[in-house]
């Protein structure tokens, strides 16, 4: 009898947590050589799947067999030895250390106790050019951008020689160009024989890269199907478990009254003597959403930083209705009216060792709601309005209000914040990347309160990376290059290829 | 039955607690190995006698040297409070040792020196070791400095400024102070009638009840205000705390004024009860405030806590005083209880070996589950 030979396997795997069952006999089987995708929502139980393989929880039930004989792992390091290497969805990487220190990190190389760099530089170099993952290996990971530290970890596998790839949301950072680039890739290291394991919510990826899909809902193995056979309404559904809208339906807009004014704006870059934001004025109005699109890295980030009063401005104003809050403390901005989804969450978003209901009212906890005149928090009043919260915007947890933020799911982190942001009813909200790492739900369900909070005469700043957020939530679209404004666009008539000419820098307008 | 046990000892206050007995019987073996190495023969009476510590005496004198322990324990306390509310704003305050020679400094040139009443002393004591904290909050939100560094030098910094500033109230005769009950009595804590308890030790003061109210306070105002709220926030993430609007750099400033302002009442609580004068020629900075960090963990960083780990180390403190010197030399008392408190700062791995323990015996119960499930 012949068999199939599987690279990997997890064959029913049970995890449970306190109030919570993460895996409920789950399987899931690489072959060798394939693209198999993991598919499933926010808090579906995925990342808790890649962490018992790597050894970090033990499951309660089932094994684990890799070319049909059952191994152990009880440590990152057990399977690194079985040659399993994964690109974090929240990178594990050595902040002030450099990007070529970070991948050698674990398995230097030394004589004498001296460490050979040099030969590990060559490595690095090589493997870099092979699959055109360009990094600076001098660079500390500080100071490069999110993307660029993605691909420091993906070059961090490549250079321990692992066998089964395992990419937590790869492109959730990257530029439609860069995705192209990674899926490409993807299919040269499969074709050379490699097992990769792609997490996604993405199916439009799955749909074009991956041979076989496996789905898991609420912790609960749903099915494998081969991609080649099915569709994404299929796919979605069996993630969901209903049918999923993938445009957001939304009116024309009514814009009113300027709510944001930004004047000849410049922020300085804290990479180079260049400023990251270079002269830059534009207005967003009540009841429209103003995307700002562009190439990760091209100053939206600084942008952000100086009208939400995280960084200085080098010069120019910024009027929030009406009033200069260029230099306004943050919490002034915050009082006017400004609510803020910030592109990094375990940052800016959450303290990560609050747990979820004293992260609900980082904005609010001084408010008389939440406490009282002698300064003591109203622990109740802030138990009910995070329970409302949870209820409202489905944010789920194990234990509900008193859940460690740190143990939660990244989308569902995320859905926390907007919620919170949300809910301070703003008159201005500017989200940085409020999809990123999302499934299409919980996409569909911020999209639509988005909508809404522009229907409801908010004015909306959108920063966002990924093209097809641009195309569906923008009334108007503003290009940055390179820390400026380069052109303005109408999603209506504008095209994604003309788009791609802006971002790159190949086109240019007066604005 | 036996899933109850599991989920008590899961629970983290306990797993601190046994953590912290279990230094304390850590230290206390080491500490009996290494009398047993001098000299073994005198060995188990040394180390009965230091456990035994003031029990040691009867009736009234045994009153009386409890009162004194425990006026004793209170500016340990005090210093113990001081690291634990920096370390949950995220700064590691070891400048709380020349807080507190800051704070003596205060107080007594203002006893001494003005003949101020205990007040105003205690609070010149506080407001000089508060301003010791503000440098190093001040040199850390605009210059970067880290604390660590700045409260180190600022510590030989009060040393010596104290030794300068109290050399003009030195008595003639010794390089100590003047004698506070002679020169001033004004100064000293009054005691409520609180000494009656304690056949009538002198040093017992409102210094301890007090020390117990600001351990509650500072519980209070950690667990259960918006103004704790916020210096956690910015301890846990500086950036997040940025973002919500809080005034990030006021707030590391004044946590650390608070740090050093309570360390500074520890040592005005102390020196104002007359018990010990402060001895201008010393060249190296008391270990009150070093031994509040280790009193802080042994703690669990609890303030409530810190009450009890401070008691515990003024007694073996005292205890290691009935070492009998015939046997041993004179160093070993001071050797035996700083090793039982070096071991105090071992909590952290206790607990970790406890929860490994607990992981290993749930992985051993499910391999014999899974066993027995085979067998049938």
């Amino acid at each position: 009898m012949h068999e199939t030979q599987y690279a990997i396997e997890m064959v029913n795997i049970t995890k449970k947590f306190p109030g919570i069952i993460a895996n409920d006999n789950v399987t899931l089987q690489l072959k060798q050589g394939e693209i198999h995708a993991l598919l499933g929502e926010n808090g579906a139980g995925k990342s808790t799947l890649m962490s018992i393989l790597f050894g970090m929880y033990q499951p309660e039930e089932g094994v684990i067999k890799k070319n049909g004989e059952i191994v152990k792992i009880h440590d990152p390091n057990d399977a690194n030895n079985l040659g399993i290497g994964m690109v974090h969805q929240h990178f594990k990487l050595v902040e002030c250390f450099s990007v070529l220190d970070n991948i050698i990190l674990g398995v230097e190389d030394s004589q004498l106790g001296i460490l050979q760099r040099e030969k590990a530089r060559q490595k690095v170099l090589e493997l870099s050019q092979r699959y055109g993952l360009s990094v600076d290996p001098d660079a500390l990971i500080e100071d490069i951008s999110v993307g660029m530290q993605q691909r420091t970890e993906i070059l961090k596998m490549l250079y321990r020689d692992n066998e089964i790839l395992i990419f937590d949301e790869p492109t959730a950072v990257l530029t439609p160009a860069e995705i192209k680039e990674l899926l490409q890739i993807m299919r040269n290291l499969s074709a050379e024989g490699k097992s990769i394991l792609f997490i996604t919510h993405k199916l439009n990826e799955i749909m074009e890269v991956a041979d076989r899909c496996s789905v898991l809902r609420k912790g609960k193995y749903i099915g494998t199907v081969d991609v080649a056979t099915t569709t994404k309404a299929e796919l979605s559904r069996m993630m969901v478990g209903r049918d999923v809208e993938f445009a957001v339906q939304k009116d024309e807009a009514k814009p009113e009254q300027v709510v944001l004014e930004v004047r000849d704006l410049s922020v300085a870059s804290k990479l180079s003597k260049k400023n990251a934001v270079n002269n830059v004025s534009f207005q967003v109005r009540a009841g429209e959403i103003v995307c700002i699109a562009g190439i990760d890295g091209n100053g939206q980030t600084e942008l952000v930083y100086g009208i939400s009063g995280l960084e200085p401005v080098q010069s120019g104003s910024v009027l929030l209705c009406g009033k200069d809050i260029t230099h306004a403390p943050i919490r002034k901005r915050s009082l006017l009216g400004m609510s803020h989804i910030p592109e990094d969450r375990h940052k800016h978003g959450l303290v990560l060792d609050y747990t979820l209901e004293d992260n609900m009212v980082l904005q609010r906890y001084f408010e008389p709601e939440f406490v009282d005149k002698l300064g003591f928090l109203r622990r109740k009043n802030i138990r009910t309005y995070t329970e409302r919260l949870i209820e409202q915007y489905d944010v789920r947890s194990g234990q509900g209000p008193v859940t460690l933020s740190r143990s939660m799911s990244g989308g569902n982190q995320q859905k926390a914040i907007v919620a919170r942001e949300i809910d301070k009813d703003p008159q201005l909200l500017i989200a940085v990347q409020p999809t990123r790492g999302l499934d299409v739900g919980a996409i569909e369900y911020i999209h639509k309160q988005i909508v809404a909070q522009r229907d409801a005469g908010k004015a909306v700043l959108l920063v966002s990376l990924e093209l097809d957020e641009v195309m569906t939530l923008a009334d108007r679209i503003l290009v940055m290059y390179e820390g400026e404004i380069v052109g303005q666009l109408n999603p209506k008539t504008a095209t994604v290829t003309e788009l791609g000419l802006y971002m790159a820098g190949a086109k240019k307008e007066d604005v | 039955m036996r899933k109850s046990n599991t989920s008590v000892l899961r629970s983290d206050g306990l797993q601190t607690l046994i953590s912290s007995l279990l230094c304390i019987l850590g230290g206390l073996i080491v500490g009996y190995v290494v009398l047993l190495i001098i000299e073994p023969k005198g060995a188990l009476d040394a180390i009965v006698a230091l456990m035994k510590s003031f029990f040691r005496f009867a009736g009234r004198s045994r009153m009386k040297y409890l009162g004194q322990n425990l006026a004793r324990t209170v500016p340990l306390i005090l210093c113990s409070l001081s690291v634990l509310f920096a370390y949950k704003v995220g700064m590691f305050n070891i400048g709380v040792a020349g807080q507190y020679v800051a704070g003596a400094c205060g107080c007594l040139y203002a006893a001494l020196a003005w003949k101020l009443p205990w007040l105003p002393c205690l609070l010149i004591g506080m407001a000089a070791a508060a301003l010791l904290g503000v440098i190093a909050g001040v040199l850390k939100t605009k210059c970067n400095v880290n604390v660590v560094i700045s409260g180190i030098m600022l510590n030989w910094i009060a040393l010596y400024l104290t030794n300068l500033i109290l050399g003009m109230v030195k008595s003639p005769m010794s390089p100590y102070t003047m004698n506070l009950m002679g020169t001033n009595p004004k100064a000293k804590l009054p005691s409520l009638g609180l000494e009656k308890l304690f056949s009538s030790e002198s040093s017992v003061t409102i210094a301890i009840p007090l020390a117990i109210v600001i351990a509650v306070v500072i519980y209070i105002v950690l667990n259960k205000t918006s103004f704790g709220y916020e210096l956690k926030a910015t301890g846990h993430n500086y950036h997040a705390a940025k973002y919500a609007g809080m005034k990030e750099d006021r707030n590391i400033i004044l946590t650390m004024m608070i740090s050093g302002a309570l360390a500074g009442l520890g040592a005005g609580l102390l020196f104002l009860t007359g018990i010990e004068d402060w001895e201008t020629t010393i060249s190296s900075v008391p270990a009150m405030g070093f031994n509040g960090i280790a009193v802080a963990f042994l703690g669990g960083l609890s303030p409530i806590g810190s009450i009890l780990s401070a008691f515990f180390v003024q007694y073996i403190n005292f205890g290691g005083g009935n070492v009998d010197l015939q046997v041993y030399c004179s160093q070993i008392s001071s050797l035996i209880s700083s090793l039982i408190i070096y071991l105090c700062a071992f909590v952290a791995f206790f607990k970790y070996i406890i929860q490994l323990y607990l992981r290993k015996r749930k992985e051993k119960q499910e391999a014999q589950l899974l066993k027995g499930g085979e067998e049938k």
